[in-house]
């Protein structure tokens, strides 16, 4: 079960502010403001084609906004200042769908670029920061490995790991166990849980995977795609069981939206 | 096939009740695909003949019953109520009851979100057309300001340039493009001193065939074979590696650790690429010479050494010189545009391609542009 909710007196560490994406004629969400506490893991769910991993792109300032903005510790993830934004940037980490490691190097070679390009630490150092990383999400062994050699549950944990090279922050994660067997989402689900308690990360998952949110989750909150917004945030437990809105019932009780047919229409 | 799809056991249609008052039905057999057409000019028929004020449809003695059957009874029920005539189905056996509930009535005439995909009438495709150029000129003019900002960082802050990246591109599109460079080279300066020779051996002027070729071979032929070549070869694998990088998320993974794209990606391309070509025009060119001393030793009756005598004599370093500048040109111009069509992609592997061919295509005729504005320039200079 997910562990208490956080201390909310502190500042925000993710503010989202009144953001709307808009691609041509076609809006997909309008005015969405949340925040996010330190310390929290905040669950974004909702049905394929909602919005969430569009959000997750606006979130860590992949996409421009069509309107509002983004704030990661109080600075602009638009912002043009490069400082503020090389230091913005170090503070978070990001894992993919696919993981996305760059194919031409190495486990060891995509956990140590960050390390590489932010700091000017040896070449033997940044070899024990890998290894310590990539043991870690249990990849001990595989630093000369390429992409292409590992299977996709291990292309995720390396994906993560070369996340948290530089101990984020911040950790975004877009469909951490889409593609996943089930004993490698609940793993990855174990090792969420125990860096937000260890490390003190805050988390921002995009899932609609019901037993990961239920497992991870201090907060969710459920986007809509005919409501272009978010159409509900709290505990999901709560929400499962307490929600008046029948969106957001259905999605936790695994119903589908349309109720049987009525005989021989 | 159509053949074998042919009825098993085909459905019959009897017909009770009075024209133009309550009538009904009896389907039996196979309502299922294979029937589709004969089941449905049968009920129509009959429909047509009956103009029932009510229609009851008896299924009790069909055997069996399929997604296409079940659809064509939904549309006689459609028909029927469209014209205000009540309709019902009595006595559905229950192996057909479940595949009757499957087909929704609603979604039949639910019109689709995007309709026809329209492409406009040729005004607004010609519009269309010469909005997206323009939108790829800016977006082309855009990429090299920022390759070329990145290159002014590159030669204040070296350090800061992955030469690692820089070498394994200039192995990729130098090295490993020796043998093809040189070949067709060799071939094209063969080809051109036996041509030549045919008309200047008239004249007696069997000498001169060395110079011709040395002067088209180090000031035109050299640098565009080479940067073609470098084109089909380099500038496509550029676009198509970050193309499909772009696709499996590798660049926003880039962006989100704060690297910038450009400085990581495309400028060691475009570094190697400004190292090599010109060094491979110099390979071309010399290959190209040999191709004609071949022709001249072998079928001219010259001596090699009157040969390269003459090629030299023709020959001046203002010569050289200003082709290898094109050649260095000519690179940033086929690393650039393989770069950017490879950002450019969006969706999956059929815009890998788009990018890989657009590259080839775009490079080939910026170089001729290119070439075209150093001829005049060449020529106001004196060179």
């Amino acid at each position: 079960m997910g562990a208490n909710l956080p201390n909310s007196a502190q500042a925000p560490v993710i503010v989202v502010d009144r953001l709307t994406a808009r691609f041509g004629q076609d809006t997909i969400f309008e005015k969405v403001s949340f925040e996010v506490q330190r310390g929290e893991i905040l669950v974004v769910l909702g049905g394929s084609g909602c919005g969430k991993s569009t959000l997750l792109k606006h979130m860590v300032g992949l996409y421009p906004p069509t309107a509002g903005r983004v704030l990661i510790n109080g600075v602009d993830v638009m912002t043009e200042n490069e400082e503020e934004l090389r230091r913005l940037k170090m503070g978070i980490g990001v894992l993919f769908q696919s993981g996305a490691l760059f194919g031409s190097m190495t486990l060891a070679e995509n956990v140590g670029l960050p390390i590489q390009e932010y700091t000017d630490l040896s070449q033997e150092t940044i070899d024990l920061i890998v290894r310590m990383k990539l043991s870690l999400v249990n990849l001990a062994g595989y630093e000369n490995h390429l992409p292409e050699e590992i299977s996709g549950g291990m292309k995720k944990r390396a994906g993560l790991a070369r996340a948290l090279a530089l101990d984020p922050t911040v950790l975004f994660f877009d469909e951490p166990s889409a593609g996943l067997d089930p004993i490698s989402s609940a793993e990855l689900d174990i090792l969420i849980k125990s860096l937000n308690a260890d490390l003190g990360t805050t988390m921002v998952i995009v899932t609609h995977e019901l037993e990961s949110i239920f497992s991870v989750a201090h907060r969710v909150i459920m986007l809509d795609r005919s409501a272009r917004g978010i159409i509900a945030q709290g505990d999901p437990r709560q929400l499962k069981d307490h929600s008046p809105d029948l969106r957001v019932a259905n999605f936790f009780n695994r119903l589908p939206s349309t109720g049987p047919k009525p005989e021989g229409s | 096939m159509k053949k074998a799809l042919r009825s098993q056991t085909a459905p019959t249609v009897r017909v009770a009740g009075e024209k133009g008052r309550e009538v009904s039905l009896f389907l039996a057999g196979r309502l299922a695909l294979e029937n589709l057409s004969f089941l449905r000019s049968q009920v129509q028929a009959r429909f047509n003949e009956m103009v029932p004020a009510r229609l009851t449809v008896d299924l009790s003695g069909v055997e069996y019953l399929d997604s296409a059957g079940a659809l064509a009874l939904l549309q006689l029920k459609n028909q029927a109520q469209s014209q205000g005539i009540p309709c019902q189905f009595v006595k559905p056996p229950d192996t057909a009851r479940g595949i009757m509930e499957l087909v929704e009535r609603q979604a039949l005439g639910t019109p689709p979100l995007i309709t026809v995909r329209d492409s406009g009438n040729p005004v607004e495709q010609l519009g269309e057309g010469a909005l997206k150029f323009c939108r790829d000129l800016m977006e082309v003019t855009t990429f090299l300001g920022a390759l070329l900002r990145g290159l002014l960082d590159a030669c204040l802050h070296p350090r800061t340039v992955r030469w690692q990246d820089v070498a394994f591109y200039m192995k990729r599109a130098g090295t490993d493009g020796l043998p093809i460079v040189g070949l067709i080279s060799f071939l094209l300066g063969l080809i051109i001193a036996f041509m030549s020779s045919l008309q200047l051996k008239q004249f007696g002027a069997n000498i001169y065939v060395a110079s011709l070729l040395a002067i088209g071979m180090v000031k035109e032929l050299g640098p565009i074979m080479t940067a073609i070549l470098v084109a089909g070869r380099s500038g496509s694998a550029f676009a198509a590696e970050i193309g499909t990088m772009k696709v499996n998320e590798e660049v926003d993974a880039l962006v989100t650790m704060g690297f910038d794209p450009i400085r990581f990606l495309a400028l060691p391309k475009v570094l190697a690429a400004m190292i090599v070509v010109p060094l491979l025009t110099l390979y071309a060119d010399l290959f190209g010479i040999m191709g004609g001393l071949v022709v001249g030793v072998m079928g001219l009756d010259l001596t090699a050494y009157t040969y390269l005598k003459e090629t030299q004599a023709s020959l001046s370093l203002m010569d050289i010189v200003p082709s290898l500048i094109k050649a260095g040109v000519f690179a940033v111009l086929i690393a650039g545009i393989g770069c950017q069509r490879g950002f450019q992609v969006r969706g999956g592997a059929e815009a890998v391609g788009t990018a890989t061919t657009s590259a080839v295509v775009a490079a080939i005729f910026l170089i001729i542009v290119a070439d075209s504005a150093f001829a005049l320039i060449f020529h106001y200079l004196g060179i």
